[in-house]
């Protein structure tokens, strides 16, 4: 028993309910939120440091005993993401002091943004399959909340359409959860896994497992149903596109990587076949779009679909060092993501337009954005030695030992395509003629500098010293293709 | 044109406290038998919206000056702090606590932390229902 897992959860759920009070005061919300993300950091350092010392730790709810309760569960994996969050977190909403605008702080953007943080922390951290449902409805209500906020004319299309695919893949997540708890009577994930092992996983449960892929990768956005992300995560401003872009599709990343390796590692040969085909169709159909677009929010935005395919392909591989190398890339992905939603969103704050054909000579007067987005951009396709280095290179090591060499080869080249994507935008956008723009004035530059900087720092530590990071990467994975460890701690056998 | 609504209001009248005092009972009884804070909450919404049906919502307003908005906050602010108060004591979050407690004149009651729980759920529906209720009356 130990609550500080729960802490990351609570504190900003408690904050979201002082910052309804507080809507009035702007400035007051907006260092009340900022306070908050930083405690909540804090916290999810202790955390890291507590599973680190004393290995996993659970929480049962209310005293309610693990299969029958509700359990919170804390490994190095969740951890190690629920810290990654909160950094995110707290970095774009120091970001949204000058960029959101007083319209929108007014509607509770500060805290429906501490709710979202509720909801993913909360998923990353649970370890019972209906609360794991019940914190994605937390963190989507939220997202609906912020992606119509604002109520621009592309924002209302665009959250039709996201609010539609999501309440279908939600209750179709309900669906399966039903069928789920219908052939192995328990909730707990710990419970579902033990149970699942004892009856080899016959058919029904492998239908189960593909539901669930659906389920997850319609959030996740991987290749047929990633048509409503490109489209959606398009109209928002950019602290809120770097929250979602960074954080939600890897909610549902995380939820594939969780139940492929807990619940249905018994019939590789077909379910994590699936996967992989569908995670390299995901990388081609990610860099397609990456390559056709002429907007730099567009060619980040298709970035995210081929970071996606990257780490599924790592679990689909499913050895100790891919999944080591997917959860190492997910985590370079999340900060990485951000910093350059953060950097495109200084760029349109700048110039007034996200059409790179209409951007040039930026490096002129910005020399350190634009030495920020080439040093993000190269870590983005895995130049080492910064941090999308190490992941990549040991799922396409594992890759290749594992004898899938479509697979590796094509994650291999999509890092050079990657590349070339973003250096388009560096070389026309930053390079080039110097142009003025009408709005430059105006953008609060320096100040929207300070949370990609922070971002961007912590890349490049996390790649220069992946040596120190490496062990409690492996751990994570250790616990993931030994799935014993997370079931002893839960059921206490 | 106005509508004749004289039935309605005289009726509203009455039916409104029968249905106040019933979500009341079903409130209390939720914690043995069928009930709670969520149906509670749900059926006092429910006479609130029979109000806004039979008067206007001005009306409505000046009987009831309510923000449901911080109506809802206080109501979460409940539930999360009986979860929390958990924490203070070392026990898991939501553990509750009850006892057996001589009151003056309802006499031995056992008090229960669930209810505070119970408390913030039903206010939280009540806010809730209401700004939904609200805001779509107020587009028309």
């Amino acid at each position: 028993m130990n609550n500080l897992l729960l802490l990351p959860i609570l504190i900003p759920l408690f904050t979201a309910v002082i910052l309804i009070f507080l809507n009035r005061f702007t400035v007051a919300s907006r260092w009340v939120s900022v306070l908050s993300l930083l405690s909540t950091v804090f916290v999810s350092v202790l955390l890291f440091q507590k599973v680190r010392t004393d290995g996993i730790q659970t929480l049962n709810l209310g005293n309610w005993e693990a299969p029958f309760g509700i359990t919170l569960v804390s490994d190095m994996l969740s951890a190690l993401l629920v810290l990654t969050t909160s950094v995110i977190a707290f970095a774009c909403c120091l970001y949204s002091f000058r960029a959101i605008g007083e319209e929108r702080e007014k509607f509770y953007y500060y805290s429906i943004l501490q709710f979202l943080i509720v909801g993913i922390n909360g998923a990353f951290t649970t370890g019972d399959i209906f609360n794991l449902f019940v914190f994605f409805e937390v963190m989507l209500m939220s997202s609906y909340v912020l992606l119509v906020l604002g109520g621009t004319k592309a924002q209302l299309r665009e959250s039709v359409k996201y609010i539609l695919v999501n309440i279908i893949s939600s209750s179709l997540f309900v669906i399966t959860v039903a069928y789920l708890y219908s052939v192995v009577g328990t909730l707990n994930m710990a419970h579902i896994s033990t149970r699942i092992a004892e009856v080899g996983q016959p058919g029904i449960l492998t239908v189960i497992a593909v539901l669930f892929l659906i389920v997850f990768g319609l959030k996740g956005a991987i290749f047929p149903l990633y048509f409503w992300l490109p489209g959606s995560y398009y109209a928002p401003p950019a602290p809120v596109l770097a929250l979602f872009g960074a954080l939600l599709t890897k909610v549902g990343v995380y939820s594939i990587m969780r139940t492929y390796t807990l619940f249905f590692p018994h019939d590789p040969g077909y379910t994590h076949e699936l996967l992989g085909v569908l995670a390299v169709i995901t990388i081609i159909v990610g860099i397609i779009g990456a390559l056709a677009y002429w907007d730099i929010k567009k060619i980040i935005i298709y970035n995210i679909i081929v970071a996606v395919g990257v780490i599924l392909f790592g679990v689909s591989v499913n050895t100790t060092e891919s999944l080591t190398g997917a959860i190492f890339y997910l985590i370079h992905d999340m900060l990485i993501k951000a910093a350059l939603f953060l950097l495109v969103g200084v760029v349109i704050a700048i110039t007034g337009t996200s059409n790179l054909k209409k951007i040039s000579g930026l490096i002129k007067n910005y020399p350190l954005l634009g030495w920020m987005f080439l040093l993000s951009a190269l870590a983005l396709a895995g130049i080492p030695p910064l941090s999308g280095f190490v992941g990549k290179l040991l799922i396409i090591k594992s890759g290749f030992e594992a004898e899938a060499y479509w697979g590796a080869g094509i994650v291999l080249m999509s890092s050079l395509l990657v590349l070339f994507s973003v250096m388009k935008i560096f070389i026309n956008g930053f390079w080039g003629i110097h142009r003025t723009y009408e709005k430059e004035e105006k953008a609060p530059v320096s100040w929207l500098l300070i949370s990609p900087a922070i971002l961007v720092i912590i890349s490049v530590l996390y790649g220069v010293g992946a040596e120190l990071v490496y062990p409690y990467i492996l751990e994570a994975a250790e616990t993931l293709t030994n799935p014993s460890t997370y079931i002893n701690a839960v059921m206490k056998e | 044109m106005r509508t004749n609504d004289l039935i309605l209001q005289t009726v509203t009248k009455v039916i409104l406290f029968i249905i106040l005092l019933f979500s009341i009972h079903l409130f209390f009884a939720g914690h043995y038998y069928p009930g709670g804070g969520f149906i509670g909450g749900l059926m006092t919404a429910g006479a609130l919206v029979l109000l806004l049906l039979a008067f206007d919502m001005k009306t409505v307003a000046n009987i009831l000056p309510v923000n449901y908005r911080i109506m809802t906050a206080i109501g979460l602010l409940f539930s999360i702090g009986t979860g929390a108060g958990s924490l203070l004591f070392n026990v898991p979050f939501l553990t509750h606590a009850f006892n057996d407690v001589y009151l003056p004149i309802l006499g031995k009651t056992s008090l229960h932390t669930a209810v505070l729980f119970d408390i913030g759920v039903y206010l939280v529906v009540i806010g809730v229902t209401m700004t939904i209720i609200q805001t779509i009356g107020e587009d028309e």
